[in-house]
């Protein structure tokens, strides 16, 4: 897609933020150490990133779905984890507020969470409930202006630095599959709301994972986001928008893989010339650029038809998220590939990469959910 | 209070250098990036503009798409931008450029609390003359290599970067100041402004517009007007790669005879 100037330069500034202050020293450290740096969240707040996609009048930067795209884009091109830190409140943190939040939730969260001043979590996944939203076993029961939580939460992005949790729980029991769950916004400091501990994971260290598990937490009926019962629904529009986030970041990553590669195949020398002089890396090189570029044309036709509220943008998102992943992790394979026993070692960019890569076909929504998503809308 | 700023469209110096036949820099066909003092001096207004609410106006010489420069720096704050962009302009040295940009701050009016920020010189010139020679055509009082800037009431107090140390000055507004890359770090774009950027105003100001101003004469303007014309200038040839050698001492030398004997040197 041809950008106009405007997207242009949006693209240059994301490029430029992230190559300036994303640096291989706060990078490896990340990857190492694990933790959250709260310096870069900061400066990606000072400058918008944070609010790239939520509207000014909730303290965002009235963005659009290719402005947050070409962000998440250029962000994953530098760091992948970092693209995470700035994607969240407009995607996951941000998209049920935004979805279904009234005037006062919208203040009170949104706006801050927009600014970056406070953290807010997914909180959807359980041990025994991943795709499966219908076998959630938290359970809110109203109990006066309250409901009470009970229940844990597995695999959560960022809980352990969230200042809140948009939490899934059951409410309604006899209703059977998806329906009879509601959606809570949870202070994490509220009592009876306690952390596992942050999970060990392959890649994307530096933006911690763990449980958060509920105890008799009262959370006031103020704070139920949404209609009672029907929150699920709400789930499923939020992560449309969440995927192609993601699709986008895939695109990224896929992007640093092949230059990494390029730039690797021309300077390694065997048998007198650059590895490459050899068709089979050169051709290597060939796929991964054309798959790169068929994905990036999805992603932002994709932005382009979700803005325009175009009927399948729905499942153009899955597709975006199915396709940009399962590419992105066969551009990292070749790039590891390519750069041989190098690319198996730490020192090499593209270890890491391919370790970041891994997840993309897994998080908010595996490449089978996609697949599940795409077929239905083909055979309903 | 209006704070103006002088910024010039430059070559990208990590990219190729390309040079026409009179010897002036091909700039149609470089890479393009705002000059890297120029966003010190726009980093410092917009610091006032933070703290004062003045106003921030971009000021640029060169081609039509110097307008995209433009719309960047207003994207990072400044409120609204002037291209002075005309045929008979192209060419000039400092002398006539400063001309031209002091007739252009005439005409847009530089009132009693204006500052004028410059950068302290561009990376294609480097001559640092531009700056001063606008102070004089105006008859403003001009301090360089400003690397701190702060504003007490009408008084300016800059701190000044030189060589072996630092010297503290104060001036009345209206004034210029150059600014080094030292100053501060410039801010980003943020998207909202880059959203915003493309219906702020900016004003083109061609010979047409300045004409009638006083400082405004044909023969001083342009490569015409230029007393400094370019002798030569060219892309230093590309020196071959060096080659090591290796062994002993000994060894070395025995091949470095052979090699300069083989090309008839020795």
């Amino acid at each position: 897609m041809i950008l106009s100037a405007k997207y242009e330069l949006m693209r240059k500034n994301f490029r430029n933020f992230a190559e300036t202050e994303f640096t291989t020293e706060i990078q490896e450290q990340l990857d190492r150490e694990g933790g959250f740096n709260w310096d870069i969240w900061k400066k990606m707040a000072k400058y918008g990133f944070t609010g790239c996609k939520i509207p000014v009048e909730y303290g965002g930067q009235g963005g659009d779905t290719l402005a947050y795209v070409l962000m998440d884009e250029e962000f994953g091109r530098v760091c992948p984890v970092l693209a995470i830190y700035a994607n969240t409140p407009n995607s996951l943190g941000g998209g049920p507020l935004l979805a279904c939040g009234t005037p006062e939730q919208l203040e009170k969260y949104l706006t801050p969470a927009a600014k970056g001043e406070k953290q807010i979590a997914f909180a959807l996944t359980e041990p025994g409930a991943g795709s499966d939203a219908g076998s959630l076993t938290t359970r809110a029961v109203a109990d006066g202006d309250y409901f009470v939580l009970n229940g844990r939460k597995c695999f959560i992005s960022g809980a352990p630095v969230a200042d809140y949790a948009v939490v899934y729980a059951k409410t309604n029991p006899s209703l059977k599959g998806s329906r009879g769950i509601s959606m809570f916004i949870v202070d994490m400091k509220l009592p009876g709301v306690s952390l596992g501990k942050p999970e060990e994971k392959m890649g994307i260290n530096g933006y911690p994972t763990s449980d958060i598990v509920f105890e008799n937490v009262r959370v006031h009926k103020s704070d139920l986001l949404g209609p009672l019962d029907k929150g699920y629904a709400v789930a499923l529009s939020t992560l449309d928008g969440g995927r192609l986030g993601m699709a986008a970041l895939s695109v990224g990553i896929a992007q640093a893989c092949l230059e990494e590669s390029v730039k690797y195949a021309k300077e390694r020398k065997q048998f007198g010339k650059p590895i490459s002089y050899n068709q089979g890396i050169s051709f290597m090189l060939a796929d991964m650029a054309t798959e790169i570029a068929a994905a990036r044309e999805l992603v932002y036709s994709t932005a382009v038809a979700k803005d325009a509220k175009d009927k399948n943008a729905s499942t153009m998102c899955a597709m975006s998220k199915y396709y940009a992943s399962e590419m992105c992790n066969r551009v990292a394979a070749k790039a590891v590939q390519i750069h041989g026993g190098y690319g198996y070692i730490k020192d090499y960019r593209v270890e890491r990469l391919y370790r970041d890569a891994r997840i993309q076909t897994i998080y908010e929504g595996t490449s089978q959910v996609q697949q599940i998503v795409i077929s239905r809308s083909l055979l309903k | 209070m209006r704070v103006f700023v002088c910024v010039k469209q430059v070559p990208d110096t990590s990219g190729k250098v390309a040079v026409n036949e009179d010897g002036t820099l091909n700039r149609a066909s470089m890479a393009t990036i705002i000059n890297p003092d120029d966003l010190s001096a726009m980093e410092a207004a917009l610091q006032l503009k933070d703290e004062t609410g003045c106003q921030v106006t971009a000021v640029t010489m060169g081609p039509m798409p110097a307008e995209g420069m433009l719309r960047e720096l207003i994207a990072m704050g400044a409120d609204d931008g002037v291209l002075i962009s005309g045929r008979e302009f192209g060419g000039s040295d400092t002398y006539a450029t400063s001309q031209i940009i002091a007739a252009a701050l005439h005409h847009l009016g530089v009132g009693p609390e204006d500052v004028i920020f410059c950068g302290r010189q561009a990376i294609d010139g480097d001559t640092a003359q531009v700056g001063p020679q606008i102070a004089e055509k105006l008859d403003l009082p001009q301090i360089t290599y400003a690397a701190d800037v702060k504003k007490e009431g009408n008084v300016l107090k800059v701190k000044r970067l030189l060589e072996d140390g630092y010297m503290t000055i104060e001036a009345q507004t209206p004034c210029l100041i150059t600014c080094v890359k030292e100053l501060n770090e410039p801010r980003y774009m943020t998207i909202k402004g880059i959203i915003e950027c493309y219906d702020k105003p900016i004003e083109i100001l061609d010979y047409p517009a300045l004409q009638n101003e006083p400082l405004i004469d044909p023969t001083t303007i342009g490569l015409k007007g230029s007393p400094t014309n370019i002798f030569r200038s060219f892309t230093p040839p590309q020196k071959g790669a060096g080659q090591m050698l290796t062994g002993t001492s000994q060894e070395a030398v025995n091949e470095l005879v052979g090699k300069l004997a083989a090309k008839h040197i020795i």
